[in-house]
């Protein structure tokens, strides 16, 4: 029975928003604040797979977002929407619903082949390369968007918004709400899958000593990469369900400022700890929403707070635990082995 | 056929020579030790055996297979494992860990498999900690299945190295001084278990001792080799006499 807890909680979660959302009990600022809090859990536990299980340092997550979401909207915008960019649309509207998830996970299988273009190089060299590649390969990204005018250059693509509504059409229901729940639910169990397994414990060798790694028979190049690859997925689901929350995109979403906040999402949480880089994704969004008024000066308080963590809790949040170490009770609610 | 053969392997580190024409063959079963003084060169062949350097000139074949160009984990995946002699174990881990990490060539299935929990996935998982448990209860040490690495008492710790490297299911297992760092009760129960592991197991072992007794009470013969070069070898008892050696250890006002 303790194994369908948290699903039944979730479910009934997912219930409550929807309910709450079309009632309108809650308003559509608080929706957009938490479906952002969604997309930043995904951003943040994925790079947690690079910076913090595997530490090695990756800078460029935003890039891969950026190919999620530009791929996925390209898909969703030549298949469902009326009379823009593309012409007609490809398919009837009704069929968008149902169509959606595979447009989320094309968005990230296109994230995850550009990631395996940057890992290629990056991992034969030494640690430190990946940081300026990851750092190059999402300028390079960026600026490829801004030079094709197919999809609209540096002044962004819309047109999302169209799909969303087409979705409407087979039920009125708050979609994005539910994909972004539904994306979060699925990337956090997606890693926790990965990460909790022996194939995935070999991220966790080659960060501790790769060398060890290596000569107990551990494909660690292999490893870095299924780990970089799966990293990158993710993100590029994030970018895609990022772009269909917005209705339109540009590249300027996706500068090194996304990447250093999804950075500092993984630090505060503590490196290696699935549960840390959740909350502190969740903690990061509330605090940027509360820093709004503050407008500029919000880019003073938050590096400070960084500064003051660095001093008094450098090892973040959660350091390399996860919850169920801190409440061993939760561990009769799931399983992470097996 | 000879389970492993190497041949005149030879390897510079720029203009140093630290391995010279060395030579050796174990046909299966037999239990070898490799001495020297410190700097004689013992860690570096087990380094090029093991994959970790490529060898200047020589060859190495294991089970028919020249190693040559293979990357260190699949030279482990053909079957020789080895301990290392500062100990490396992954120390945020788990000793069950790993153990289970360490398994990691037979894994036997993908990614996907891992997403879906497929039945391979369950299978394997399974059979990779029942094997793992079953290495720590031979070596006495499933009551530490849990704890971290660094918890633990040095002496286990070394043991928790030469389990994880078993785990890994070799033919050769290859051992950087097993007794270095233990208190002498420590080293009684290693000689016995490494006799047990060698009869139990019915492996090869070569290792690399320094404290004599050690090295003379389990291994039916013995390889010297000083600054890289092979200077004698021959059962214990011939060693123990040879001048050479003698000489080489002691230096030359000894004799
Ligand atoms: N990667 C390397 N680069 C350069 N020189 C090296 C390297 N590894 C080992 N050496 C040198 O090769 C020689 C042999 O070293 P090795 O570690 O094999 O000795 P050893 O017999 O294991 O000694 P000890 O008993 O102290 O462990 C030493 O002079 C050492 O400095
Ligand atoms: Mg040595």
């Amino acid at each position: 029975m303790k194994q369908y807890t948290i699903p039944a909680l979730l479910a009934l979660l997912l219930a409550v928003l929807v309910f709450v959302s079309m009632t309108g009990a809650m308003n559509v600022y608080w929706q957009s604040v938490l479906m952002f809090m969604g997309i930043n859990i995904i951003l943040s536990s994925s790079l947690n797979i690079i910076n913090g299980n595997m530490g090695e340092f990756s800078c460029g997550h935003a890039g891969f977002m950026a190919v999620g979401a530009y791929v996925s909207s390209v898909l969703s915008v030549l298949l469902f929407a009326e009379g823009s960019v593309f012409g007609e649309a490809l398919l009837p509207p009704h069929l968008a619903v149902f169509l959606f998830p595979f447009i989320l996970v094309a968005g990230g299988v296109a994230a995850s082949l550009v990631g395996l273009l940057v890992a290629v190089p990056s991992f034969r060299t030494r640690g430190d390369y990946l940081a300026i590649i990851t750092i190059a390969a999402a300028y390079i990204v960026k600026s490829t968007i801004e030079n094709i005018n197919a999809i609209g250059g540096a002044r962004g693509f819309m047109g999302m918004s169209k799909v969303t509504a087409a979705m409407n059409t087979t039920a009125d229901l708050p979609w994005m709400i539910i994909w972004v729940f539904l994306g979060t639910v699925f990337s956090v169990w997606l890693i926790r899958r990965f990460i909790f397994s022996t194939l995935g414990n070999g991220v966790n060798a080659v960060c501790q000593d790769e060398i060890a790694a290596e000569i107990m028979s551990v494909n660690t190049n292999q490893v870095k990469m299924t780990a970089f690859m799966v990293s990158c997925g993710l993100a590029g689901i994030a970018g895609a369900l990022f772009a269909h929350v917005l209705g339109y995109v540009n590249p300027g979403s996706f500068t090194i400022l996304k990447s250093t906040e999804v950075m500092v999402m993984v630090y505060l949480g503590g490196m290696g700890s699935l549960s840390g880089s959740v909350l502190s994704a969740i903690l990061i969004t509330l605090l940027m929403e509360a820093l709004r008024p503050l407008q500029i000066i919000k880019w003073i308080v938050i590096p400070l707070l960084l500064v003051l963590l660095m001093q008094f809790r450098p090892e973040g949040i959660m350091g390399n635990r996860e919850l169920s170490d801190i409440f061993p009770g939760l561990k009769k609610f799931y399983r992470l082995k097996g | 056929m000879a389970l492993l053969e190497v041949k005149d392997m030879t390897q510079y580190f720029g203009g140093l020579c630290a391995v010279t024409d060395f030579s050796v063959t174990f046909t299966g079963g037999e239990l070898m030790g490799l001495i020297g003084p410190n700097g004689a060169g013992k860690t570096t062949v087990f380094n090029l055996i093991s994959g970790f350097y490529q060898p200047s000139c020589g060859d190495i074949v294991f089970k028919g297979k020249n190693t040559r160009g293979l990357k260190p984990h699949k030279v482990t995946g053909l079957g020789i494992a080895r301990t290392f002699q500062n100990i490396r174990l992954w120390f945020d881990m788990s000793v069950l860990d790993n153990i289970l990490v360490s398994q990691y060539y037979h894994l036997g299935y993908s990614l996907w498999d891992c997403f879906v929990r497929s039945n391979r996935y369950l299978r394997r998982e399974a059979e990779m900690r029942a094997w793992g448990m079953e290495i720590l209860e031979a070596l006495d040490l499933a009551q530490f299945a849990d704890e971290l690495p660094g918890n633990l008492p040095y002496g286990i710790q070394r043991r928790v190295e030469i389990a994880r490297a078993l785990s890994t299911k070799p033919d050769l297992l290859m051992l950087d001084e097993p007794a270095a760092g233990l208190n002498s009760a420590d080293v009684e129960g290693l000689i016995k278990l490494i006799a047990w592991i060698h009869k139990e197991f019915k492996l090869s072992i070569w290792m690399i001792e320094h404290q004599m007794d050690v090295v003379m009470s389990l291994c039916t013969w013995i390889k010297v080799i000083d600054f890289g070069a092979t200077i004698a070898e021959g059962t214990p008892k011939e060693i123990r006499e040879n001048p050479v050696v003698i000489k080489a250890y002691l230096g030359d006002d000894a004799i």
